[in-house]
């Protein structure tokens, strides 16, 4: 299951929303080991394309080094699909390089840019193997949220279709 | 000195789950022939039909080789070098 903030789960429909028709990308940064999506970091998706995404490899270097240095690391790893559903494609699913994230996938798919539900979806990507997972919008992170799976604030809502 | 070579983790199966190890050569292609001896498989991950993969990255002193000469890329003791998996995918 993927716990997130309501906050970076907006900024994330956000983004993908203001860079329609070519696909966002980005990383939600968290302590190693936490499982806790905290520092959102908007990318530059340098294909500029509406079918692929790809960090610019020198911005990538940078966002690695400053992960290393704040002892973080990507927690989760999001684009968008631009004309297709939130779901990993084979090319998705071929160049998934972080086993330990949760791959996020944002639709902005029929007028979703402009208004409407956007669907946010996330996976576990494995050797190949594609798992959906919960996603779990909360106010704000709690104590334990990451490990037990128990949340005390605010509001929580199973995934899907969250109106904007 | 040695070089330096920081392993991802997708890559760390390789090193026995360590995230730095060292070489040693001349060149990147010596570099990672070298690492081959020490973690059978790497290679194959790292280098397909003579090429730098597509979707790999690596830098020799922050410098993305694919700039620099590719794997023909000069290393030298004190070195350090990066390798990360590209961030990539799309719909189609």
């Amino acid at each position: 299951m993927l716990t997130i903030d309501r906050a970076t789960h907006d900024a994330i429909i956000a983004h993908a929303r203001r860079d329609h028709p070519d696909e966002a990308c980005g990383v939600v940064a968290g302590p190693i080991g936490s499982d806790v999506p905290a520092r959102h970091i908007p990318m530059l998706n340098a294909a500029m394309s509406p079918t692929f995404y790809e960090f610019d490899s020198g911005d990538l270097l940078r966002l690695y080094r400053e992960m290393d240095d704040n002892d973080e690391e990507p927690v989760v790893i999001y684009h968008s699909h631009t004309a297709t559903e939130a779901y990993p494609s084979r090319t998705d699913i071929n160049l998934a390089g972080e086993p330990n994230a949760h791959y996020v996938l944002v639709s902005t798919r029929d007028g979703a840019h402009e208004s409407g539900p956007v669907d946010f979806r996330s996976y576990r990507i494995v050797d190949g193997e594609v798992r959906e997972e919960e996603v779990r919008v909360v106010d704000r992170y709690s104590e334990g949220t990451a490990d037990d799976g128990t949340v005390d604030h605010g509001t929580t809502e199973s995934q899907e279709k969250a109106e904007h | 000195m040695a070089i330096e070579v920081r392993i991802p983790t997708i890559l760390r199966t390789y090193t026995d789950g360590e995230r730095v190890v060292t070489g040693s050569g001349s060149t990147v292609t010596e570099l990672i022939d070298k690492l081959e001896v020490d973690h059978a498989g790497i290679k194959e991950r790292l280098i397909e039909n003579g090429e730098a993969r597509r979707f790999v990255n690596i830098y020799v002193n922050d410098e993305d080789i694919r700039f620099t000469g590719n794997l023909g890329t000069p290393v030298a003791d004190g070195d350090t070098v990066v390798i990360l998996p590209a961030v990539a995918g799309g719909a189609v």
